[in-house]
This record gives structure tokens, C-alpha cells and sequence, in this order.
């Protein structure tokens, strides 16, 4: 029998306001423990809630990016349930009137095309951090207590852990793009949790579905929905049933294992939060913040189709992030050869970045510092392998391309003059070089480019060195 | 009767609360009336009332995304039980 993965998702993304979701505590991301409460967020008996109003823009942008539709009239409420991560006992959150419904994204996976249904986007607070390092307990820190969130739901519309993948990224693209958060997996930015259930190919009824829940790496989404999916059908296989339940995955072990089970763990009593109003956005307000919604990462790769002439590949390549996407556009500004800049950032940049362990958000090279060295190797004052050394160096020290390239001595030599002068002493120390082309062996042209090369350290200009060779030549066979 | 002892049970479970056998059965008893008596709301034709989403007649208050002082650790921490490390300590918790 072949088997069908059916996989819905939950994405959590804490989106970058300057403060909490209800409370004017900072949001950074690092602090001590526990110096950036206050009553509020601290869930003190008596205060008030306000909701920040950055909260609801950042997330009526969110949903207008992603295609959804968003509420004239949404409003808060308690998800109640006792976690010591939740000094309240209950999650501020929306319920059945979520600020969003009704999205899609379109993802492809092997040159397929799919669009992958969002079925609601919530706001939400996000809990706090448990620190399991006390010898006879566990600590709190309430620092992320109350920091928002936006809670993406799927349609049960995925079907592999490439798909997963697939839309997982471009959620996060379209987001970072957006500016509403900057979506760091390593900081807890953005986590996913899956919903998974297996049924026989073509069956339109729905297996039972286990979840997993706190996923923080596109490497544990993948490697979660590939264990997961292969241990319901080994279960349905041996005529077991799937239980519903939540399952914790490790991914050190690389296993996931039964956490509890869901009638139980899932009565979470919502009601209508009654320290806060509902929230009602008028179609102007909407109308506003979708005029101002950025140029989003699928019409921009059509743009540097159709203006930069880029192929489809180097496009979808430059628009992947946000930042790559600034750093080439602020580079073709300031020198019109798209393809050369396009082929530096994709070929030459990405391995520099990898062995100082650095991203194209922490990039030590500016813009004007590419253009200049692309602007040295194009107008072959160096050749582009000396081109490669210089980037390396200006990742290094940060010096400028053309200082690194009068200090070491880099640039090639154009002048006819000097180099026809060291051809003509190689040419004349190898006589049977130019016998050998004499007689009709052209590899011997190979032998002398290469003394020519180490003569000039690398700095011959390839070009004009081959035609002075054979000028030269030619001369000896006269 | 309209709550019965295991519906009692349940809630008081989900509440993390313990009672009593004689317990339950008076809460049973005294719940069960207070829902029978909400009950009579239901007696009533509201096909032609907008659904109440929320009590509140207000909407849309709404703060400036504006940082103000928080709390010390020490301030933050003043009324727990107990504390190590700068945070709040509680009973070993098991994923
Ligand atoms: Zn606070």
C-alpha cells in the first residue's frame, strides 16, 4: 500500500517591536535574567494590560503579505493552563476572532508549484525561558514573558519534510522582508510546530495526527517530519492505531517520544480576556498599511528578470533575504553590471562568509568596497584571480580593494612595453620552445604563458601577454 | 441536575484542585443549581441579538511601542518564594 504524509503547521514568530505585547518592557533578546519585568508582565495581581499598536501593524502586515484577510473586528482571550512558564496560568491569545484568516503562500519544491493554505494568523504573548540548572528545582527567567508573537496556522496541505521546508522558508523570507521581525532561528525568533498524520495514497479522510511542538531549526523541521512520518507507517503497518498525542522531539538523538496525551493536556477553557478591548480596523487604516508593504521577494525576482536581465536562477538566488536582496541592489547602484556583482555575491562571497562564520547580515564588506574591486578586475587592472585574493584580504582587514592592491603590489602589467621585454628574454632562453611551435606544437604556447606568469608573479595580463608571446614568437621563427 | 460529580472532578483537575468525596458532591450540588439558574437565559428569543463578542463597549486601546523602566531583578523578585540565580525558583518541572 503506498502511504500519503499529510503535515499542518504552526509557526511562532516573535515580531521586532522595541516592547512587549502589553506592557512597555523592552523586548531585547540576551539580558540578564529577570531585568526586564515589570507588574504587568510579571502577572501581579491588579494591573492592566494595553495592547502595543505596533503589535496589531506588524501583524496586519504579516497577514497582508501572506494574502490573508484581515478582521474588521478581532478581539483577545485567556488560553488558561498552569505552566510555571506562565506566571499568569494563562496565555493572552486570540481564539475565535483571530486578527487574520484565510492566506496562501505559493512554494516549489523539484520545479512543483503549490500553494500551501493559511487557515488563520494570531497574536499572542510568548512565555518565559525555564533554566533546568538548579540542583533541586527550576528557575525562571520572565525576561521573554509577554513578548509578542504571531502564530501562523497551515492547512493540512504539506506533504513531505522538503515541503515543510520549503514553506517554512518562504514564510520566513516574506516575513523578513516585511520588516516585522528578523526571524532568528537560533535566538528562538521562529519555531515551528508540526502536525503529522500518514493515510492511505488518494484517501481523503485524515489520519489520527500527532504534534510536535517547539521546533527551532529548518534541520530539526526536517529531520522531526522524515522520524515521525516513518514511525506512523512502521505503527499502521504492524495493524497499530496512532494515538493522538504531543511528542517532544530530541534532536540530539534524533528520536521523538510521547509527552502526553491530548484530551487531557488540551481543555485550555478560552474566554474572552476581559482586561482588553476588542481590536477594530477600519478599511483605510488595512488600505494604508498594504500601500506601504515593501516590494515582496517574488516580485522582486521577477524585477531583476526583466531589469537587470539576471537569469531565473541568480534572482531567486539574490532575493532569498532580505539583506542579500539590499546588498546587491545598493551594489548596482553604484556600477551598472548586474551579472558581474550577481556572480561575485553568489560564487565568491558565500565560502568568505562561511569561514569567518559570518551571514550577509554581519558582513564585513560593504557595497562600494565590491563595486570598487569588480570596477579593478573589469577594467583588468587585476586579473580575476587576483581578484579573489584581494576579496579575501578586504574580508580580512576590511582595507580597501584598491590599497590592498598598491600595498601588495597586485596590479597586473598592461604596460606592452616592460612586459614585451620579459617575453622576449624567456622566449630567447627557450629555443626549443619556439622550435616545438615551429613544428606545429601549439602546447608549447602553454609552457611559455606560464614562465611568463611566474616571471610576473601573476600580474601579467593574461590576455595581452598571449599576444605579445606569440608576437614575439613569430619574430624568432622570421 | 445539570453537573454531575465527574463533570466536578474534571474541571477541578484541570484547576489542579483536590476535594473530598463530600466535597464534589456539594460542589455538584451548589454549581449544578448556579448553572441551572444561568440556564433560564436560554428560555429566551435572541435569533434577532448580535452575538455579544465582548462585554466590553470599548475598542481599540492601544499603547505607543515606547520602552519605560522595568523592574530591578531584585524589585522583580521581592515576592518570591524562593529564588537562585537571579531567577525565580519552583519545583523541579518535567518536560
Ligand atoms: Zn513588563
Amino acid at each position: 500500500m503506498e502511504y500519503e504524509i499529510v503535515i499542518g503547521m504552526e509557526i511562532h514568530i516573535e515580531l521586532g517591536t522595541k516592547t512587549k505585547i502589553f506592557c512597555s518592557c523592552p523586548t531585547e533578546f540576551g539580558q540578564d535574567e529577570n531585568t526586564h519585568t515589570c507588574p504587568v508582565c510579571l502577572g501581579m495581581p491588579g494591573v492592566l494590560p494595553v495592547l502595543n499598536e505596533k503589535v496589531v501593524e506588524y501583524a496586519t502586515r504579516a497577514g497582508l503579505a501572506l494574502n490573508c484577510e484581515i478582521a474588521h473586528f478581532s478581539k483577545m482571550d485567556r488560553k488558561n493552563y498552569f505552566y510555571p512558564d506562565l506566571p499568569k496560568a494563562y496565555q493572552t491569545s486570540q481564539f475565535d476572532l483571530p486578527i487574520c484568516t484565510g492566506g496562501d503562500v505559493e512554494i516549489e519544491v523539484d520545479g512543483v508549484k503549490k500553494d500551501i493554505g493559511i487557515t488563520r494568523i494570531h497574536i499572542e504573548e510568548d512565555a518565559g525561558k525555564l533554566l533546568h540548572e538548579s540542583a533541586d528545582g527550576t528557575l525562571l527567567d520572565v525576561n521573554r514573558c509577554g513578548v509578542p508573537l504571531i502564530e501562523i496556522v497551515t492547512e493540512p496541505d504539506l506533504r513531505s519534510a522538503e515541503e515543510a521546508r520549503a514553506f517554512a522558508e518562504k514564510v520566513r523570507n516574506i516575513l523578513e522582508y516585511t520588516g516585522v521581525s528578523d526571524c532568528k532561528m537560533e535566538q528562538g525568533s521562529m519555531r515551528f510546530d508540526v502536525n503529522l498524520s500518514i493515510r492511505e495514497k488518494g484517501s481523503e479522510v485524515l489520519g489520527t495526527r500527532t504534534e510536535m511542538k517547539n521546533l527551532n531549526s529548518f534541520r530539526a523541521l526536517i529531520r522531526a517530519v522524515q522520524y515521525e512520518s516513518k514511525r506512523q507507517i512502521i505503527e499502521i503497518k504492524k495493524g497499530h492505531t496512532i494515538i493522538q498525542e504531543t511528542r517532544k522531539w530530541d534532536d540530539t538523538k534524533g528520536t521523538s517520544s510521547s509527552l502526553r496525551s491530548k484530551e487531557e493536556a488540551h481543555d485550555y477553557r478560552y474566554f474572552p480576556e476581559p482586561d482588553l478591548v476588542p481590536i477594530v480596523l477600519e478599511p483605510e487604516y488595512i488600505e494604508k498599511i498594504k500601500s506601504e508593504l515593501p516590494e515582496l521577494p517574488e516580485a522582486k525576482k521577477q524585477r531583476y528578470i526583466d531589469e537587470y536581465k539576471l537569469p531565473e536562477y541568480d534572482a531567486g538566488v539574490l532575493t532569498t533575504t532580505g539583506v542579500t536582496a539590499r546588498f546587491f541592489e545598493e551594489s548596482v547602484v553604484l556600477y551598472n553590471e548586474p551579472k558581474q556583482i550577481s556572480n561575485w555575491m553568489m560564487v565568491e562571497i558565500p565560502p568568505l562568509l562561511k569561514e569567518k562564520e559570518l551571514s550577509m547580515e554581519n558582513i564585513t564588506i560593504t557595497p562600494a568596497q565590491l563595486v570598487e574591486l569588480l570596477k579593478l578586475v573589469k577594467n583588468n587592472e587585476i586579473s580575476g584571480n587576483t581578484g579573489k585574493e584581494v576579496l579575501k584580504e578586504m574580508f580580512n582587514t576590511g582595507k580597501n580593494p584598491g590599497d590592498i592592491v598598491k600595498e601588495k603590489g597586485l596590479a597586473q602589467m598592461s604596460d606592452t612595453g616592460e612586459l614585451e621585454a620579459i617575453i622576449e628574454e624567456i622566449v630567447s632562453a627557450n629555443p626549443k620552445s619556439v622550435e616545438d611551435i615551429g613544428a606545429g606544437n601549439e602546447k608549447a604556447y602553454g609552457f611559455l604563458t606560464g614562465q611568463v606568469m611566474k616571471a610576473t608573479k601573476g600580474k601579467a595580463n593574461a590576455q595581452v601577454a598571449n599576444e605579445l608571446i606569440r608576437t614575439v614568437v613569430a619574430r624568432h621563427l622570421a | 441536575m445539570s453537573l454531575t460529580r465527574e463533570d466536578v472532578t474534571y474541571v477541578a483537575n484541570l484547576a489542579r484542585l483536590e476535594f473530598s468525596e463530600d466535597q464534589v458532591t456539594a460542589l455538584a450540588d451548589q454549581l449544578g443549581a448556579v448553572l441551572d439558574y444561568a440556564e433560564t437565559l436560554s428560555g429566551l428569543d435572541t435569533s434577532k441579538i448580535k452575538a455579544t463578542e465582548h462585554v466590553l463597549a470599548v475598542q481599540n486601546v492601544f499603547r505607543k511601542d515606547e520602552i519605560k523602566p522595568c523592574l530591578t531583578n531584585e524589585e522583580a523578585l521581592a515576592n518570591a518564594p524562593e529564588s537562585e540565580a537571579g531567577c525565580f525558583k519552583v519545583p523541579r518541572v518535567m518536560e
